[in-house]
This record gives C-alpha cells, structure tokens and sequence, in this order.
C-alpha cells in the first residue's frame, strides 16, 4: 500500500514541480524547444502571451484540484487499509456533500469560462489588417503570397547540408515569410490538396488549411527575430518536413526586404517574358 | 449453493441431434464449442483472448514508435509512410479490437447475464456472429498495413488525405475493416439492451441493477446512434475514393469538414464508449474491496446516463482549428465543461466509497486505485484542451496525445486489468497470483507515468504528435527518451500479468464461487458457472443480493445478529 502512495507521489510531484518551474526560470527569448523548458514557449504576440496566461492559471486550478483528489485517495487508503479500520462503515449518502461536489465544479467552470470567452472573442481577427498574407499548404510546403506587393515565397525546408550555422534542422526553411513588427498581420489559410495546420507556437496560431475553404486568422509580433513552427495536421508521408519559419523585422527593414524583392520579380520577368517569345 | 456444473448442464440443448445424449456428461467438441457458440461466457472468453491477442500486436506498434522516437533521426523506420501506417494501425487496434472487445465484448457478455440473472443472452446466436464479424475485420485492418503502402491516415481517417493522399487498396481494406467492426458493434448492442432490458432476476429492478450492467445499458444505446455514422462517413469516403463521389472534394462541390463532424460524432461518444464499462468495473471493484456500499449509487448511474447524452453535444471539440464559427466554438466549448460536471461526481462518489470503509489491498482495488488517480489527470487535461483559446496552442501536439493515454490507457486499460485480477477467479474457477499481480501493477504505474507525463511538456514545447522525426532543440531528446524508457517498463508490467494469467489458468489456487465476499448476482454461481449459469435464482431485494444472502445465512445459523429485511425467497430459475 506504501508502495502505492510511493508510485502516486511523483506524478503529483512532478505536476507541482512545472508550476513551480514556470514561474521561477526566467526563459531566455526564441521561439523553439529550448533547454529545460517545461511550458510553453516564448511568446511574441499579445495573443500568445494571453493565452499562456490563461493556460497558467488553469494550471494552478487544475494541480489543485489534482493534488486534492490523488491527496484524498492516497489518504482515504492509508487511513482506511483493513488492518486499520476492520469495522466498516455502511453510509451510502450524504446530501450536503454531494451537493457540494457538484456545486463546486460548477463554480469553478464558470470562472474558467468566462475568461475564455473574452480570449476567444480576442482571437477571432483583427479589425484592422495592415498587412495581408496569403498562405496556402501543399504536399510538403508553404506558399506565401503577398498580395498588395505581388511576392509570392514558396517555403522548402532546408536539407541538412543547406544548413548554415545555428540553424535547426527540420525547423529552418530556404524561403521564411518575412512581416515587419508592430504591424497587424492577417492570413488567409488554404490548401491546395490535403488539408495542414498552420500553427506557430510563439504566436499563439493554430489554422487548419483545409482545401476548398479560406481561413482567416491573424497575428501581431512584437518583437524581431526568427519564430519557427510546423505543419500540424497529418499530410502524408512527409508531415514532418512541412516546417514554418517566420522572419520578424524592424518595419524599414521589412519595406527594404519587398522593394528588393520587387526589383528582382522585375528584372527577371522581362527575361521570362523573352524566353517565351 | 447446492447446485453444481452437473446439475445444471442439461439446460441448454445443443440442437435435436444431442437430445438422446446423457446430460450430465455432455461436452460439446472443440469446434462446436469455440466457432459455433451459443453460450454467452465461450462469446465472452473468445472476445477476451481476442483482445489480449489483438493488444499484444497494436503494444508491438507502440514498442516499435518509441523505438523510433527515442532519438531524433531516422532509426527503425523505412519513411514516414511506414511511421504514418504505424500510427494508423495502432490507433484503430487500441480502440476497435482491444479495449472495446475486452470491456464490452468481454468482460459484458461474461457478466452482465451473470449479474442480473440471466441464463444467457437474449440473442445467443448473434452474439455469435457479433464475434466473428470481429475477426476478418482484425485481418482486413492488418492486412491493409501489410499491402501496398499501407493505410497512413491516422485512426481519424481525413480525407482527402484518406481519398486521393493514399491511391492503393489499403484503405479501403480499412474501412471495410471498420464496416465489419461497426456490425459486430451494432449487433452487439442491440443483444445487451434487450437482454438488460427483458432478462433481470426478480426483484431486480433498474435500480437495483449492478452498476456495471448499468453502463453496459448506456454504452450499448451510445454504440447504437454513434457507429452508424462513422458507417455512413467512411461508405462516403469509400464512393469518394472509388466511384468517382464528390461528399468530401471541394473541386466537386463536396467539402472535407463534412467527414470531421461526422467522424467526430461518432469519435467523441467512441470515447465514452471505451470508458464507461471502466467506470462500470470500477465501480464494482471499489465497494467489495472496502467492504461498504457503493457511495451514491444512483448518482454513478445517472452520471453515465448524463455523460452519454452530452457526450453526443462535444464532438465539434476536436476540430477547434478547423476553424468555426466563434458562436459554434462557444458552444463546444460549455458543452465539453459540463462533462466535467458528472465526471468528477463519479471520481467523488469512488472516493467516498473508500471513505471508512475496511480496505482490502488486493489486486483488483489497486488497479481500481490506479484508475481513478491517472483518470483524474486525463480528465482534468480534457478541460485544459476544451478551451479553445488554450487547445490551440496544443492541439495536435503531444499534449494531446499525452491527454487521451491517460484516459484510455491510464483509465480504460487499468479498468480492464482491475477486472481481469477481479473476474479471473470466476471465468477459470481459479486464483490469480497476488504477488506477481502486485508487480505487475507497479511497474504498469510507473511505466504509464513516465511515459505519458513528459509528453505534456513535450506538446507544451511545441512538439507536434504524428512526426516520426523531430528536430534536436531543447531537450526533445531527453524527454523523447524519458518517454521510451517508460514505454518499456509498463511492457514490462503488462507482461507479468500475461504470464500471471498463463500461469494462473492451470495452477492457481481453487477459487471457489465467491471469494471475494462480493455483492453481485455473478458469485452466486460456480465458478466458472455452469452452461446455464443458475438453477435458481434468489429474489434480489438490493443492489447487493449476495450481501443480503450472506447475512440471511449468518442469521439462519445463529452466527449473524443483524436479521435480514425480508424472508428469503428463493424462485425456480
């Protein structure tokens, strides 16, 4: 029976020991799987931020309420084992307890809810979208277009022997989708054959690209760098080599990066245009 | 209990030819008896071996995953197909040929006859066909991974991914699987309900029914307005993928969302349908092993009657991403709450049924134990990933992987193992060894825990599930490996009890009919019963017949001084 309470305790240890842990190890800032992280990463978003938060605190509601039932159990079995307790007792009822546990629970998930809803209404999309991104899924890549600047990226995860130095392999792309900060980004999400998931974890995104429908959802980072994530509906064999790679930069940079583009789209469709005649 | 396999093994006929046969000596020939069965405890035991059988594969399937995982490259595997066919066999065997078979098949035809009384099932015949429409589906469904590219689809089967992603016969082999598989269901459970319904003991009300039947009641009316949709979403997927149909293609006019609610509509309440004959075996477990009446039992019964009617309302809570509509999304969102509600009024009740009772550490309440603590963590991470706000940071991660192993493997398994150690002595009449047992659930424990745990934090790292690479960041790795090392210590411990039962079946200790002083209608019979399960059957007067009649003896004899509520009366069966 000790044995037990023994096998119970580090599960619930454990539990306890990533609240504590999250709140404590300061997290250094990328947006990637990270040394002894145990939450969730980095944000860049204020919608990623809102939602970590949330998720927190229904961590604390939900290692209490765990600890609470494996805590009760672990002592209703030491109490009560038979060489302890040998005359049991035979009450099968109890209104105001049961009337209790019900309550409670009740209690507890209109508090949860009500904040979700205000997250979930948050979410939804953005009034005023200053920048559109057009993102379409394909058997084993990301095609970005920009349509007010006419760039069209076609996103190719790169090999390893692409790799340059500090890059993660299955994370790093040839063609990463770059926006600038600060800037409200909207994306339509699509596919073109079967359907992905457009899910970046710093940014809080998660948006299946089903073909034959158009999703919206949106996004605003708040800080540069590199933010990566990967194709999260199953699409065939390679399903783990569909990664996303967002690139955030100050918003010059980013009007340098589109003029640059711009002039190269040109440059080469005059030459295309020729090869065709 | 004066009556005997003897006495009682003329009952039920074997057709006119075996009329002129002695009756006390009667044995059926091995293949009458195994492949052409009537009796609802040969249905039950097939079912049973079945499952371990089909278990032990889709087990092989996960041993070779984690395998695979344990590191970040490429090791085992030939490509992500092979990895993606994995997935998909594994997914679909864990759900449709072992703990289905096992808590329904199983452990419902062995006992719910048993328990309220009933000589056999109302339909014995079809409770026949019911199995061995279970055993080409096994074969078709293997047979799908072993032909072509295999069907690498994930258990959910999306098209068009599961149309025009996968040409080849594989799925199709599948789904036919999945017809074959839904029949048994179907059949299945229209034998429980009218047997549940028409065949109860005298006296045994529906209130007075053991909680198990109660469950296998409402899981048979879930399988009922559940399986028939998946059959009518994977026929369309069939026409789609081979007549040329358009359901599920957006270029024809079809849309793939229509095969996710349907899919979902029967794949929520499938849920529920794998963890309510749990909650049943638990139930039954908890008040023998304490020694004290279940707490609550009309509560426990109307939670699962609740659970089930809103397990039809959530189905939309698997495709947050999808996206929906946000008043949709809201919706799913209250309903998947309120499931919490009767849930976690079950957990209190268990809770409350050991409270000051007189605890027994056997096997079967440690399993029962085990459940309620890892059901409790699966449970809770249900409310985590209903809200969507917060599912869309972990949906299709390993979260979400992690969440449903600690329901269906961490619930649902651990109920089935809590009613192997407490009905082994009933089905073979003898005694499983408690110590081996003891080992057996411990290493299980721990082994779940260090498996499933750490995949919380792998998902919440942003690791997606069904990736058979992952990249070298972070400490994927080691929690990866954490994970493996796991996977092979709950082998381990599902192991000893293989060998527990091997064992057990030739050279346990006697059992006797009913060892554990339980409280239901089974252990009034010899153990294992006779063909015809009872010669006469005691008026049931509560939920607990054989307490009541345990107490009727000690009065009788002098050696009780509590006086039974009633004469007893005893009814020609």
């Amino acid at each position: 029976m000790l044995k037990r309470i023994a096998a119970a305790a580090p599960a619930v240890l454990v539990t306890a020991a990533v609240a504590a842990a999250q709140a404590v190890v300061a997290l250094p800032a990328a947006a990637q799987p990270q040394d002894w992280r145990i939450g969730f990463q980095e944000p860049a978003t204020e919608s990623a931020r809102a939602i970590q938060d949330f998720h927190d605190l229904l961590f604390v509601i939900i290692v209490g309420i765990t600890v609470l039932v494996a805590g009760l159990l672990a002592y209703v079995i030491f109490r009560y084992r038979a060489s302890r307790n040998p005359v049991p007792r035979d009450f099968t009822h109890n209104t105001l307890i049961e009337v209790l546990w019900t309550i409670v629970p009740v209690i507890i998930l209109v508090i949860i809810a009500i904040p979700s809803f205000n997250l979930l209404y948050f979410l939804d999309r953005t009034q005023n979208p200053e920048l559109t991104i057009e993102v379409t899924g394909q058997q084993f890549s990301w095609v970005y277009t920009y349509p007010d600047s006419g760039i069209t990226l076609y996103s190719n995860m790169k090999q390893q022997d692409q790799l340059e130095e500090g890059e993660p392999y299955l994370l790093a792309v040839d063609e990463p989708m770059v926006v600038p900060i600060d800037t409200n980004v909207q994306l339509l999400v699509t596919a073109s054959d079967v359907i992905h998931s457009f899910g970046v974890p710093s940014f809080g995104l998660k948006t299946d690209a089903v073909p034959g429908r158009t999703n919206e959802t949106w996004f605003r980072a708040d800080r540069t760098g590199t933010f990566y994530g990967q194709c999260s509906e199953l699409c065939g064999a390679n399903h783990a080599f569909m990664p996303i790679e967002i690139r955030v930069v100050e918003k010059d940079e980013f009007e340098q990066w589109v003029a640059s583009r711009q002039t190269a789209a040109a440059a080469s469709a005059p030459a295309m245009v020729a090869a065709a005649d | 209990m004066a009556h005997g396999p003897e006495a009682a093994a003329g009952a039920h006929g074997h057709g006119p030819a075996h009329g002129a046969h002695e009756h006390h000596d009667h044995k059926p020939s091995f293949f009458v008896r195994w492949f052409a069965s009537t009796n609802h405890k040969d249905i039950g035991t097939l079912y049973l071996v079945f499952s371990v059988i089909a278990g032990l594969i889709g087990g092989l399937f996960s041993v070779i995953m984690r395998l695979e995982l344990q590191d970040p490259g490429v090791q085992y595997l030939a490509d992500g197909q092979q990895w993606n066919v994995f997935i998909t066999a594994h997914g679909l065997i864990m759900v449709f040929f072992v703990v289905m078979p096992a808590l329904i098949g199983g452990f419902g035809n062995w006992f719910v006859p048993l328990m309220i009384g009933a000589p056999d099932m109302a339909f014995p015949r079809m409770n026949n066909i019911s199995f061995w429409l279970l055993v080409p589906a096994f074969g078709l469904l293997v047979a799908s991974a072993l032909v072509g590219d295999g069907a690498g689809t994930g258990w959910t089967v999306y098209p068009p991914l599961a149309s025009i992603g996968q040409p080849g016969p594989s799925v199709d082999m599948g789904i036919f699987a999945l017809h074959l598989a839904g029949a048994s269901s179907i059949l299945g459970s229209i034998n429980f309900i009218t047997t549940i319904l028409n065949m109860r003991a005298p006296g045994m009300t529906l209130h007075r029914m053991p909680l198990f039947a109660w469950a296998l009641l409402v899981t048979a009316f879930l399988l009922l307005l559940s399986v028939p949709v998946l059959g009518g979403a994977i026929t369309m997927l069939l026409t789609d993928r081979n007549f040329g149909t358009g359901f599920f293609k957006p270029d024809l006019g079809g849309d793939p969302l229509l095969f996710q609610h349907l899919f979902w509509f029967f794949g929520h309440p499938e849920v529920y349908i794998m963890i309510l004959p749990g909650f049943g075996i638990i139930s039954e477990v908890l008040p023998v092993f304490a020694r004290k009446p279940i707490f609550g039992y009309k509560a426990i019964a109307a939670s699962s009657v609740v659970i089930a009617f809103l397990g039809l309302l959530v189905w939309a809570h698997h495709m947050f991403t999808t996206p929906s509509p946000t008043v949709v999304l809201v919706f799913f969102m209250m309903s998947s709450f309120l499931i919490g509600i009767p849930t976690g009024i079950k957990i209190f009740n268990w809770v409350a049924t050991l409270w000051r009772g007189t605890i027994e550490f056997k096997t079967p309440l440690i399993f029962a134990a085990g459940f309620i603590s890892q059901f409790t963590i699966g449970g809770i991470t249900g409310i985590i990933v209903a809200i969507f706000p917060v599912d869309w940071q972990l949906h299709d991660t390993y979260f979400v992987v992690a969440h449903f192993h600690y329901t269906l493997m961490g619930g649902a398994v651990f109920a089935v193992f809590a009613g192997i150690y407490y009905w082994f002595p009933k089905i073979t009449g003898r005694m499983m060894n408690e110590k081996l047992g003891k080992w057996s659930f411990a290493l299980m424990y721990i082994g779940f825990n260090l498996t499933f745990l750490i995949q919380h934090t792998i998902g919440l790292d942003g690791m997606p599930r069904r990736v058979y690479e992952y990249p070298d960041v972070g400490n994927l790795v080691l929690y990866n490996r954490i994970s493996t090392i796991g996977a092979f210590v709950l082998g381990l411990g599902i192991l000893l009890t293989v060998i527990n039962i091997l064992r057990s079946v030739k050279r346990g200790p006697v059992a006797g009919p009913d060892p554990w002083k339980a409280n239901t209608l089974e252990w009034f019979s010899t153990s294992p019963p006779p063909d015809n399960n009872f010669d006469v059957i005691p008026r049931v007067r509560s939920v607990e017949p054989m307490k009541d009649i345990r107490r009727q003896i000690a009065y009788q004899t002098g050696t009780g001084s509590e006086a039974p509520p009633a004469a007893e009366t005893l009814v020609r069966g």
